[in-house]
């Protein structure tokens, strides 16, 4: 193995650039005559817009253009697609009202679009826009997932504001088992609405060139080619060969850029409009109200178990709040993404979901960090773990008790998933093995002596990772196929390029990557090159998301690297003046089987490109793409453990241990692995426990609209995280991986939510403020006092 | 961020001077509050004086047995301070809990206290130790000077040139901070001071304010339990989506036997 191969933990060659200011992000380029973009957004919830009167704006001083939804309109501007078709349980697809970049008649949600003003400078652009005068005919908000549906109706096309009702599994063996089952465990719980909060904002520039008439897009994007796709083919009808997305430093995702947004459709189209290049950057606030925000479920769950705990039947209504338009996935999300995981780890026999998605007068919802995998695994750890208490059984050993069993693989479940593989207890020993599982009691004794209400909680999650077989998710209703690209290109002097359809935008793909072909083609780590982000050089591609860019990109880039020590062989084969089928490839060597006789990787692509002395037939050149369609999802696993104190004098709860297993499968940079575990526990844990996405019920103004009010989770929110490994290999794909970059953020809050409410002794909901804390314990007090 | 003009002033006099005449002059100290309100346009002055070219306003020194602190001081340079730490590390403490580091090594003590935020930390140090506010035209004993949310004594052509802190026989600072933001949410000062035990509270209402009921329990009893029945009522207390009115009431009085407990 070379040095940086498959299993070193690589320093992030990344870093470097990020860490001395040298990245380059989107709002670091300038393109030469440049305007800037302001949209003008409506400040109220819901109203029909009766009047938008732009002459002042346009005279102001600096600026160029002023655009509303009319100008699109007669421009034939289209909607922005929701890119999954849902179809419900009476057999119609969801409803799909337009989501026109600027308003043509109505505001839903404030934030939405009502106008575009472009200047010679972002101040002037904002300054004009004050100038701008809209009539609002104000109508009732409506931002309550649970009362949505009795709300005021958002869209024509959806009476009762129902996007969808949907179900899954087997709703009469579920009814059955429940109306027999000797306990059934019921829970009432919300997934708490969130903001994503991305470091970097969004921004976006449109760059027109009326020379080739074509368009260079720069966009934080996650996937230039899919933003691409829905700007040419649904929104702006452009053909695709003209249209370059460039997606350069992107500063992080969490599933918020995955979408085609209003700005950079804007800045696309008007960018053509007035002949000059348009750009935007997101502010803060702006990010708060206009980002895809992530969960938003109120949900009701019964668990049916035996007398002996064995687990009879699970049942799941959830209402999910869409927003006030779909977005680019939402659709999916809670559905797809969400119900199909509701097996959990167990080997509960039936299973049924039902779930209506409802629109609401707030920001759209779509995919975060976990994107309905968070939501499955939150409801499972919960009702497991309170039917634990309500059976006086040990929450661990219910769990195991439950378990779908090493031998039980590949494991069909009630709700279409196949897992191929899997060891829950594994990971279950180990994490309570390294938590001390057994000395909690004499913790919480000494914790007690303290005057502190200690707490511990489990969580096993499973998620499908490694999205996705194409025809699967194609009968499922997405609009895409879920494959992915990598072109591997050996330039004449052994430096390898390699062209990837992943994104990175903080998952150090610019160092895994590299340590996979330095690994695979037996070359120095430090000569290849990965190159990624933009669709004028690379192989179309799938972007990232759903923790797939190993699984899927990863197996692409093995695929083509084949593809290369195939065609290498015949060349070494040539040079060697040996049979093609007596080449060996080993460690960067091709070798005449049982001989010394070799020529290295190096050679081989040197005369690839010099072909003096070449075999007859083969192609010059040493250059290969391939395309890997995974033939399954891939199922990342684990148990995490969160022990917490609680002081009941303030309700503050501080997480005193944290300990994360976590089966990944192979693993190819332990240090990023051990990376995105620590980030994703900490997403997790301010969803737990500090993060709320917080509507005003009455006016629809988003109150937690800055970092004063939403509480985003710092280091010291955060315990020192001690992480394990075990390992089953993935079935499926050439690498053995699963993925690893959403399951902290999957496994944390039950864990968390667990630890608070066996220290408090009564449910709770995320998140588990210090106030909210500590009513619980006043009214415990004031009982134990009565 | 509307357009301003923009002064900067080498003398308190000329800092003055700059303020007569104009529409809506505002005084910038560390800009913590007014350059955000102002990028979100929610004040528009027509001049920013700025006090940052005002070296004397800067540091801290003896006064007659007191410590006197500049106006422009940082509460970074305050919690690091030589004088401080020793004297009333307290103080210290205090400064070093505002905000995050950035809004530490920005935001000054002058900038604070002019503002009166409710849920600032420093009008508890100041009203809890007794302190005067040193002006360009007078001193204001701090116990005068807080006078209601963001209101103060301050006259419109009024600076703050220092704050003077008695040295207290012993004192602490116990803070209950907003989750997001990092202001108090409750904040109570308890200091044994020559004048006697003062208890002063921030954060909990619309300006800082002293218990009595605290300060004559503590003055026959000092110690945690004498403040432990000692309840405010909620009916007057800040509520937000941090804190209700009755929490916020009940953490006056965890945090004033913290307080108490930390003084020792």
């Amino acid at each position: 193995m070379p040095e940086n191969g498959i299993g070193a933990p690589v320093r992030r060659r990344e870093d470097k650039r990020f860490l001395t200011g040298k990245g380059r992000y989107t709002d670091d380029i300038n393109r030469p005559g440049q305007l800037y973009a302001y949209f003008l957004r409506s400040p109220v919830a819901h109203a029909k817009v009766t009047r938008v009167e732009t002459a002042q704006a346009e005279a102001a001083p600096g600026v160029v253009a002023v655009f509303t939804g009319q100008d699109m309109a007669a421009d034939n501007v289209g909607s922005l697609p929701c890119g999954w078709t849902v179809t419900d349980r009476h057999g119609e697809p969801h409803k799909a009202p337009p989501h026109y970049p600027l308003v043509r008649d109505k505001v839903r949600y404030v934030g939405d679009h009502v106008a575009m003003v472009v200047a010679e400078s972002y101040a002037q652009a904002r300054d004009a826009a004050d100038l701008i005068e809209v009539d609002y005919d104000e109508l009732p908000a409506v931002v309550d997932t649970k009362e949505a549906m009795s709300g005021t109706q958002i869209h024509d096309e959806a009476p009762s504001n129902l996007c969808f009702d949907w179900e899954l599994g087997d709703k009469d063996a579920v009814e059955q088992a429940m109306s027999q089952a000797a306990n059934v465990v019921e829970l009432d719980l919300i997934n708490n609405r969130l903001i994503p909060n991305a470091m970097e904002p969004r921004a976006a520039i449109g760059d027109y060139d009326s020379g080739t008439d074509s368009y260079t897009v720069y966009s934080t994007s996650q996937n230039p080619h899919l933003l691409r796709l829905i700007l040419c083919a649904f929104v702006l009808n452009l053909p695709e060969s003209r249209v370059r997305v460039i997606a350069p430093d992107v500063g992080g995702g969490f599933g918020s850029k995955i979408y085609a947004y209003a700005e950079e459709t804007c800045c696309t189209w008007a960018a053509k409009k007035v002949g000059r290049p348009v750009k935007w950057t997101a502010e803060r606030g702006e990010a708060f109200v206009s980002d895809a925000h992530g969960r938003d479920h109120v949900t009701n769950v019964k668990l049916a178990v035996d007398q002996e705990g064995k687990f009879l039947a699970l049942k799941v209504d959830t209402t999910a709040n869409v927003g006030a338009y779909l977005s680019s996935f939402s659709t999916c999300v809670p559905t797809y993404l969400y119900a199909t995981l509701l097996a959990g780890q167990y080997a509960t026999p039936a299973i049924y979901a039902n779930v209506k998605a409802v629109f609401t007068s707030t920001a759209p919802v779509d995919a975060y960090r976990g994107a309905g995998r968070p939501e499955a695994t939150y409801l499972i750890e919960r009702v497991v773990e309170v039917a634990a208490r309500q059976l006086g059984m040990d929450p661990a050993e219910l769990r195991r008790k439950n378990f779908i069993k090493p031998d039980q693989f590949p494991y069909q479940t009630p709700v279409a998933l196949t897992y191929d593989i899997g060891n829950y207890e594994a990971s279950l020993d180990k994490a309570l093995e390294m938590i001390d599982y057994k000395g909690f009691p004499a913790r919480k004794a000494e914790a007690e002596t303290r005057g502190k209400l200690r707490g511990i909680g489990l969580s096993a999650y499973i998620e499908a990772c490694g999205i996705a077989p194409s025809a699967v998710v194609g009968a499922l209703g997405a609009g895409v196929g879920l494959w992915e690209s990598a072109q591997v290109r050996f330039n004449a002097t052994g430096t390898v390029s390699v062209m990837t359809g992943a994104h990175s935008h903080g998952q150090g793909h610019e160092t895994s990557f590299a340590q996979l072909v330095s690994e695979k083609l037996g070359i120095p780590y430090e000569n290849v090159e990965i190159v990624h982000g933009d669709t004028g050089a690379i192989p179309m591609g799938m972007g990232t998301y759903g923790s797939r860019s190993l699984a899927v990109g990863g197996s692409a880039i093995v695929r083509a690297c084949d593809k290369i020590v195939e065609k290498g062989r015949k060349i070494a084969a040539h040079l060697l003046e040996a049979s093609v089928d007596d080449v060996e490839f080993k460690d960067g060597q091709f070798t005449v089987v049982g001989t010394d006789r070799s020529k290295s990787m190096g050679e081989v692509a040197f005369t690839a490109y010099v072909p003096h002395n070449y075999p007859e037939g083969v192609e010059p050149g040493l250059d290969e793409t391939a395309f890997y369609d995974p033939l399954n999802f891939t199922y990342p696993a684990g148990v995490h453990i969160a022990e917490i104190e609680v002081d009941p004098d303030t309700g503050i709860t501080q997480i005193v241990d944290w300990v994360a297993v976590d089966d990944f499968g192979r693993v190819l940079n332990p240090m990023i692995v051990e990376g995105q575990v620590h980030g994703g526990i900490a997403q997790g844990v301010g969803q737990a426990l500090l993060e709320n996405c917080v509507y005003d019920k009455e006016s629809g103004q988003l109150v937690t609209g800055s970092y004063m009010d939403y509480t985003m989770p710092r280091a010291d929110d955060l315990p020192s995280f001690r992480v394990g490994m075990t390992v089953t290999e993935c079935t499926h794909n050439p690498l053995g991986v699963k993925g690893c970059g959403e399951a902290g953020a999957i496994a944390a809050p039950p864990a968390l939510i667990n630890a608070i409410t066996d220290a408090i002794g009564e449910e709770i909901d995320m998140p588990a403020t210090a106030e909210k804390v500590w009513r619980v314990c006043q009214a415990r007090f004031a009982q134990a006092a009565e | 961020m509307y357009a301003f003009e923009y002064h900067k002033p080498s003398s308190v006099e000329d800092a003055v001077a700059a303020l007569s005449g104009k529409d809506d002059p505002k005084i910038v100290a560390g800009g913590m509050t007014l350059l955000p309100t102002m990028k979100q346009r929610l004040a528009a002055p027509s001049d920013l004086i700025d006090l940052g070219g005002i070296a004397k306003l800067v540091g801290v020194r003896e006064d007659g047995g007191a410590l006197a602190v500049g106006a422009m001081t940082t509460h970074a340079a305050v919690a690091g301070n030589d004088l401080v730490k020793s004297r009333i590390p307290a103080l210290a403490n205090l400064a070093e809990g505002i905000g995050d580091p950035q809004v530490r090594n920005r935001g000054t003590i002058g900038g604070s206290v002019a503002n009166a935020d409710p849920a600032a930390d420093y009008p508890a140090g100041l009203v809890g130790l007794g302190a005067t506010v040193v002006t360009n035209k007078r001193e204001i004993a701090a116990d005068d000077f807080f006078t209601g949310l963001f209101e103060t004594a301050l006259e419109e052509d009024e600076l703050i040139t220092s704050v003077r802190f008695p040295v207290p026989q012993k004192a602490a600072y116990a803070k209950f901070a907003n989750p997001a933001s990092r202001y108090a949410i409750v904040g109570v000062f308890v200091a044994q001071t020559d004048g006697g035990i003062r208890v002063a509270v921030t954060g909990a209402k619309g300006s800082v304010f002293r218990v009595a009921e605290m300060e004559q329990a503590l003055s026959g009893n000092f110690s945690a339990d004498a403040v432990a029945g000692i309840k405010v009522p909620a009916d007057e207390m800040n509520g937000d989506l941090h804190a209700s009115a009755e929490y916020r009431a009940h953490l006056v009085t965890v945090m004033a036997k913290r307080a108490v407990a930390a003084v020792g």
